[in-house]
């Protein structure tokens, strides 16, 4: 601080602007939606972003809410898929919905992103499954209570990584027995080391999920230390199977389903990535699409792109967000409603 | 047991994996030579909280047991019979136990009670039990050695008949009193032992200073009803504020420098003025003569601030964290990364967004075999420390670990160097105001935020000024928690934004009388209420509220008006706000604790007072000659030994274990191509999704080419950085009129004791000689360039000491450089790209293999250190940034260590190809291959560009040959074949190297197991 520089630091007056990532008051000056973060890192540009061509002006808005805070840290490109897909995303503190300033009902798709909530000290996920589980609010609901509701009501939840432990600790995935228990879990890899490393997935063709539709495989990368899928019992895998539930596996280049490390970067029971619901409205999955919404988030995007350059710019990650922002606009596409007659 | 204290076990099921157990077993076998037989792992929660026996049990199964994978055992110690011994793992009174206050949140919810989680109730530990039965000094070892530091930890083992437990109470220690310590009168002796004795880390010549001042003012504190004598937190102040680490003395003294070869004599009046800030502000006169005005913020702040555009900052900053390191290097890394986090957090107004963290580190060999000295760690083991301290520093806080660089030195053995850097984004604008700004008026509040105060810490901003001991403090130790940190981090972000903050700056070295002191620097005064300050446990004195460095701690200056907008935010967020007292303008520093005077210094005194130091620094070449090598070398086994050498070899074990592209904007990685195994030369991040624009990062540093000429290592090592950005796409600054290029570059210096002592430190004139090198050759490559530094470093003390031996570091310095890149998609990466692409050398080589790789294989250093030459570098740079824009490279890789030879190698790593490869006649192959020459890159050019590229470049690029399809590498000289080797077996030599080896497969450190 003593050091004061020669050179003359104000002679660059910058363009006074306004930064987008304040909150929002309603009337009566409560904040609506503390926590909302614009989605790049603090450069506002001119420019708008770049939406899917496919969503016109006249498709009905897609919401989807995205959960942060308490260590949770992949929030920012959860929503740039959103935004990409031609949904528009909204980013909350998660104390904003536990405290119930927020309700997650205004919205059709609840997301958990990746991150080390609370610090992960105790496994991974568990505290926030804990929480979402046990605290209730003012009115004596737990927000597990809502999601319940809100799953009930056909709505969609998704969690990637740290968002699909919470998933899978609270016992929203798989939930066979429908009572929500915990009946997998996710553990320390077989390395017993975290890893980020990219990984190929294949799709199950059975799955129900409008999250994977027409998509066969993709590549994404892994970046997890508890991401072993553990399943107890032979009756529970037999029924994950059965009902076509482990819809993403880990492959090998020729696209096989393995066991073989590091293709399969944890040693995970069914060689499972990915689990849903019976219902397929709940998705979650440990690697993270949200990091392949670009060609250049690809390790080997300059390779491809000088074999050939007319390749798409879009990373294969982003199918996962347009499939279900597609989804729900054709669901409210189809209720009775004025703009339905103008959709095409 | 406790009757208030119940114990939560939980132990895998069988037939569940015990990884952990498994690991200790192993590690015990091969670091130690132990035989444990089988080891089982448990996790043991200790709640001193009053709950039923059903509520515990409720809680043990509901929110601590996986059902999965647990069993649960309550108020026991459970174990399969055939187990023998015991180890107890538990935290010493204070350490950060994140996993307790995780168990302790988890109950409050599962209670629905609001539960203070600021006083711990729950305890976490670690009980494993060992099959065989061992005596207590080796299960002892085994704890230490491998499952914790006892620096931080608590070990209790025995017989597994006998358990004991423990677990930390911490407080009940000292009154909240304030001594005064008698300084008039006293002799030289005598000041230096009270300054050795209460780690003041002054020397005789400030102490005299301090003792003359509160002489001169005796009337004044007297008639003001202080007492004459300073107060023990008075001296705490000044030691700290005057401490190398803060102030930087020796980088601001009046060096007498002379050559004794030439008789040259010259004075330096300070190296930082000299040779730093002048060069950059000689640079920023040429930046903006030519329309270049990006340069916003340098030198005067917590970071350095370039402009990205006319909407946003972009703020650089890499510091060291070495003396923590050395002693629990978990704990030092981790407290490293994350409060280098906190430097842009809390530049300007605060609230920049992290973007990205790099990490430079510098250890001795892990496979070092020899006889450890007193206290000294072994250096596998501070690697494996520090890898996993930055693994959960950056991952934990969801900050990308970038890039990097590992140097192996036999002389980091006593003392590693861990560089930790990280760039952030801020607006230009906070809430209508210039973010880089700090302003404070008198009576705005001051505002501690985020963690709370312990005795962790103390003196680390003096311990790191003076060399390391065996007797080393404890004290000194802090351990970081992420998680605290990212809800500090994602409140700053949202309160700036509202315009709640005036400013802030982070509690790192010093904690609050350092942030306090130098914020009260803008107002001219600070009035401080000690008794508020939220602490950890009672039982601290007021100066060591003051000085404590307990981590993840902001100090905000808020306009009264905005306070109960803040409190009420920080409720929200779950982040502690304390009001702890106000700015002033009256010129003092008034320290106080429950209304009594407990420090009152005079500002000036405080921030100038301190006698400025002169040194001597004398300069002799060492002789040194090139060394007779044998005859008929098998160069393709040189290759392979070069490729496996531990500064060479891959880093994936490493790597991997760092999230490097949370955020999802890294485009450039460490390790790239289809095999995810080809190494870069710069990583590249994206700012955000909605442009092109970004940022290439990249380090210098080749510390081993000092021992011929400390010039010409800072020379080369500035280079490094600079081709690297260019490898990648980076263009040069200011080629153009208003281009907005920026480059923002950091430089910190690591250097072993370079004041002359005739007893303890004889060739202190010569270490310093070295020193004054570095930094002259920094101001004439920033001058060349057009480069300008924005912020820096400097460690002078890099001295271990034990048992009469010094173990000291060879004079480093690291350049840590970003520059804009303007469209990510036309950076270029290392790996060959296609067969028949054209393969290039660009740039020239000269007889310069002194220092190199090659000459190390056989123990040799040689004398032809490779120079810089600046103007022909310069010229080469400006042609490949026009041959970018126009298309024509396709890969392109800078030469560094290793050569021509390693390169050519590692361009093969990404996809299997090979290449055929025909030198040139002129120097002799050896050279050709591996000297190590700066400003040179190999690079493939599309068969269709190969007339075009080589207009462009005419004598400066060199062919060399083609890329095959044949993953075979092929290099003829002469009509000679001189290396024939497929490249998967190199590649193998390469990944299989002894850093994959030994690091990151073993065992962590089991405190942060969980």
């Amino acid at each position: 601080m003593n050091e004061q520089p020669k050179l003359p630091d104000l002679n660059t007056p910058p363009r006074p602007q306004l930064d987008h990532g304040g909150p929002v008051t309603d009337a009566n000056g409560n904040l609506q939606v503390l926590g909302f973060k614009s989605v790049d890192a603090g450069h506002e540009t001119t420019q708008p972003l770049g939406h899917s061509q496919a969503a016109t002006p006249f498709k009905p808005q897609v919401k989807a809410l995205i959960l942060t805070g308490f260590g949770i840290n992949c929030e920012e490109e959860f929503a740039a898929a959103y935004q990409l897909a031609g949904a528009e995303p909204t980013i909350v503190h998660l104390n904003q919905v536990l405290h119930g300033h927020v309700s997650i009902h205004d919205y059709d798709i609840l997301n958990f992103p990746g991150g080390f909530s609370f610090g992960d000290d105790l496994g991974s996920g568990v505290v926030l499954a804990n929480k979402l589980r046990y605290r209730k609010n003012a009115e004596g609901r737990t927000l597990l209570d809502d999601i319940k509701q809100f799953i009930a009501n056909g709505k969609f939840v998704m969690g990637i990584c740290n968002g699909f432990q919470v998933l899978v600790k609270l016992g929203l995935l798989p939930n066979l027995s429908g009572n929500v228990t915990p009946e997998v879990t996710l553990t320390h890899n077989a390395s017993g080391r975290y890893e980020d490393r990219w990984v190929r997935l294949k799709v199950n063709p059975n799955s129900n999920s409008p999250f994977l539709k027409g998509i066969e495989s993709m590549e994404v990368p892994v970046r997890h230390g508890e991401g072993r899928l553990i399943i107890k019992g032979e009756e529970t895998l037999a029924e994950i199977e059965d009902r076509a539930l482990n819809c993403l596996a880990y492959t090998d280049f020729d696209g096989s389903p393995t066991d073989v490390y590091p293709h399969n970067p944890n040693g995970a029971d069914l060689n499972c990535a990915g689990l849903t619901d019976t219902t397929g409205q709940v998705f979650g999955l440990m690697p993270h699409p949200e990091a392949f919404l670009s060609l250049y988030n690809h390790p080997d995007w300059a390779r491809r792109k000088r074999q050939n350059p007319g390749l798409s710019e879009e990373g294969d990650g982003l199918r996962l967000f347009r499939n279900i922002v597609e989804h729900v606009q054709s669901q409210t596409a189809a209720l009775p409603q004025e703009a339905s007659q103008f959709s095409s | 047991m406790d009757a208030t204290q119940r114990t939560i076990q939980l132990l895998l099921k069988p037939g569940q994996h015990d990884g952990e157990g498994h690991r200790v077993a192993e590690a015990a076998q091969r670091h130690l030579g132990l035989s444990t037989g089988r080891v089982q792992s448990t996790a043991l929660y200790t709640v001193r909280y009053p709950l039923s026996g059903e509520q515990l049990r409720d809680f043990a199964t509901h929110c601590l047991q996986d059902p999965v994978l647990h069993d649960v055992a309550l108020d026991e110690f459970r174990h399969g019979a055939q187990y023998k011994s015991y180890i107890l793992v538990a935290k010493l009174p204070g350490v950060t136990d994140d996993e307790g206050i995780s168990a302790q949140n988890a109950l409050g919810d599962f209670l629905n009670q609001p539960l203070d989680t600021h006083t711990q109730h729950i305890f976490s530990k670690r009980l494993y039990f060992l099959e065989h039965e061992l005596p207590e000094s080796s299960l002892r070892r085994l704890a230490e050695d491998l499952l914790g530091n006892k620096m931080i930890n608590r070990f209790e083992v025995g017989p597994i008949a006998q358990i004991r437990d423990y677990t930390p109470r911490p407080g009940g220690g000292a009154e909240s009193i304030t001594n005064t310590v008698p300084l008039v009168g006293l002799s030289d002796e005598e000041l230096v032992k009270l300054s050795k004795d209460n780690l003041y880390a002054l020397n005789l010549e400030e102490m005299r200073a301090v003792r003359d001042h509160y002489t001169s003012i005796a009337e004044e504190r007297q008639a003001a009803g202080l007492p004459q004598d300073p107060t023990d937190c008075e001296l705490e102040i000044i030691a700290q504020t005057w401490s190398e680490h803060c102030k930087h003395k020796e980088f601001s003294a009046v060096i007498k420098y002379r050559d004794a070869d030439t008789g040259e004599e010259f004075e330096v009046d300070s190296l930082f003025k000299t040779y730093i800030k002048n060069a950059t502000s000689e640079v920023d006169r040429q930046l903006r003569a030519n329309g270049n005005d990006w340069l916003i913020k340098v030198f005067s702040d917590n970071a350095g601030a370039v402009r990205i555009n006319p909407e946003s900052l972009f703020v650089w900053k890499v510091e060291t964290h070495n003396s923590p390191s050395a002693i629990d290097p978990y704990g030092g890394a981790i407290t490293g990364i994350l409060g280098n986090n906190r430097d842009p957090l809390a530049t300007g107004i605060g609230g920049a967004k992290l973007l990205f963290n790099t990490n430079v580190l510098c250890f001795g060999n892990p496979e070092f075999s020899g006889t450890l000295l007193s206290n000294q760690l072994h250096p596998r083991r501070i690697f494996e420390g520090v890898r996993k301290g930055i693994e959960d520093g950056g991952n934990k806080s969801g900050v990308p670990t970038v890039n990097g660089a590992i140097v192996f030195d036999d002389r980091y053995a006593g003392k590693p160097l861990v560089y930790c850097g990280t760039g952030a984004v801020m607006p230009m604008q906070l809430a209508g105001l210039d973010s880089w700004e700090k302003k404070i008026d008198a009576q705005d509040r001051i505002i501690m935020a985020g963690g709370r105060v312990g005795k962790d810490g103390i003196h680390g901003a003096t311990f790191s000024s003076i060399e390391l001991d065996e007797t080393s403090p404890a004290t000194a130790v802090q351990i970081g928690s992420p998680i605290t940190q990212k809800l500090a981090m994602d409140f700053l972000i949202l309160a700036t934004r509202r315009g709640l903050i005036k400013c802030s700056t982070d509690n790192g070295a010093g904690g609050l009388s350092s942030s306090i002191g130098e914020l009260a620097t803008i107002s001219g005064g600070a009035v401080v209420e000690l008794e508020k300050v939220p602490l950890k446990y009672p039982g601290l004195r007021p100066w060591e509220i003051f000085v404590s460095e307990s981590q993840e701690r902001f100090s905000l200056a808020v306009e009264p008006a905005k306070m109960a907008e803040l409190l009420a935010l920080g409720q929200e967020m779950e982040v502690e706000l304390t009001d702890i007292g106000y700015f002033t303008s009256d010129g003092s520093l008034d320290v106080r604790f429950d209304g009594e005077s407990v420090a009152r210094i005079d500002m000036e005194f405080l921030h100038n007072g301190v006698p400025r130091k002169v040194l001597e620094a004398e300069w002799t070449r060492p002789t040194a000659q090139e060394p007779a090598l044998p005859a008929n070398l098998d160069y393709t086994d040189v290759l392979g030994r070069l490729l496996g050498n531990l500064n060479i070899c891959s880093r994936e074990s490493v790597i991997r274990q760092y999230d490097h592209e949370v955020k999802g904007r890294t485009i450039i990685k460490p390790l790239m191509g289809a095999t995810g195994q080809a190494p870069q030369d710069a990583a590249v991040v994206r700012f955000n999704f909605e442009s092109w624009e970004g940022v290439a990062v990249s380090n210098g540093i080749l510390p081993r080419f000092g021992d011929i000429d400390a010039y010409d290592m800072s020379a080369g090592a500035f280079d490094e950085a600079v081709r690297q950005i260019v490898a990648v796409g980076g263009k040069l600054p200011n080629l153009s009129y208003g281009d907005g290029n920026f480059w923002s570059v950091n430089d910190n210096f690591c250097v072993p004791d370079s004041v002359y002592d005739p007893a303890t430190n004889p060739d202190g004139k010569h270490k310093l000689a070295k020193l004054v090198r570095m930094c002259q050759a920094l101001r004439d490559a920033t001058a060349a360039y057009c480069i300008p530094l924005t912020s820096g470093k400097d460690s002078m003390k890099n001295d271990f000491k034990a048992d009469g031996v010094k173990i000291s570091v060879p004079p480093t310095v690291l350049y840590s450089m970003t520059a804009k890149i303007e469209d990510v998609r036309r950076t270029i990466t290392s790996d060959f790209k296609q067969a028949d692409d054209v393969v290039y050398l660009l740039g020239e080589t000269y007889d310069e293999l002194g220092g190199s790789e090659f000459y190390q294989l056989f123990g040799e250093l040689g004398a032809n250190v490779p120079k810089v030459r600046f103007e022909e570098a310069k010229a080469l740079y400006t042609l490949m940034g026009q041959a970018n824009d126009n298309g024509l490279i396709q890969s392109c890789h800078d030469l560094s260590d290793g050569g021509l030879a390693v390169a050519l190698a590692e361009a093969t790593f990404g996809h299997g190809f090979g290449a055929d490869v025909e030198l040139s006649a002129g120097l002799p192959v050896h050279i050709q291959l591996f000297s190590e020459s700066h400003s040179r890159f190999v690079a493939t050019v599309a068969p269709e560009d190969v007339v075009a590229f080589e207009q462009h470049f005419g004598p400066r690029a060199t062919r060399l040959g083609v890329v095959k399809p044949d993953s075979q590498l092929t290099v003829r000289h002469g009509g000679q074949t001189v290396i024939s080797a497929s490249t998967a077996a190199l590649r193998h030599e390469w990944t299989n190297g002894p850093v994959n080896r030994l690091i990151g497969f073993g065992q962590h450190e089991a405190t942060q197991v969980s």
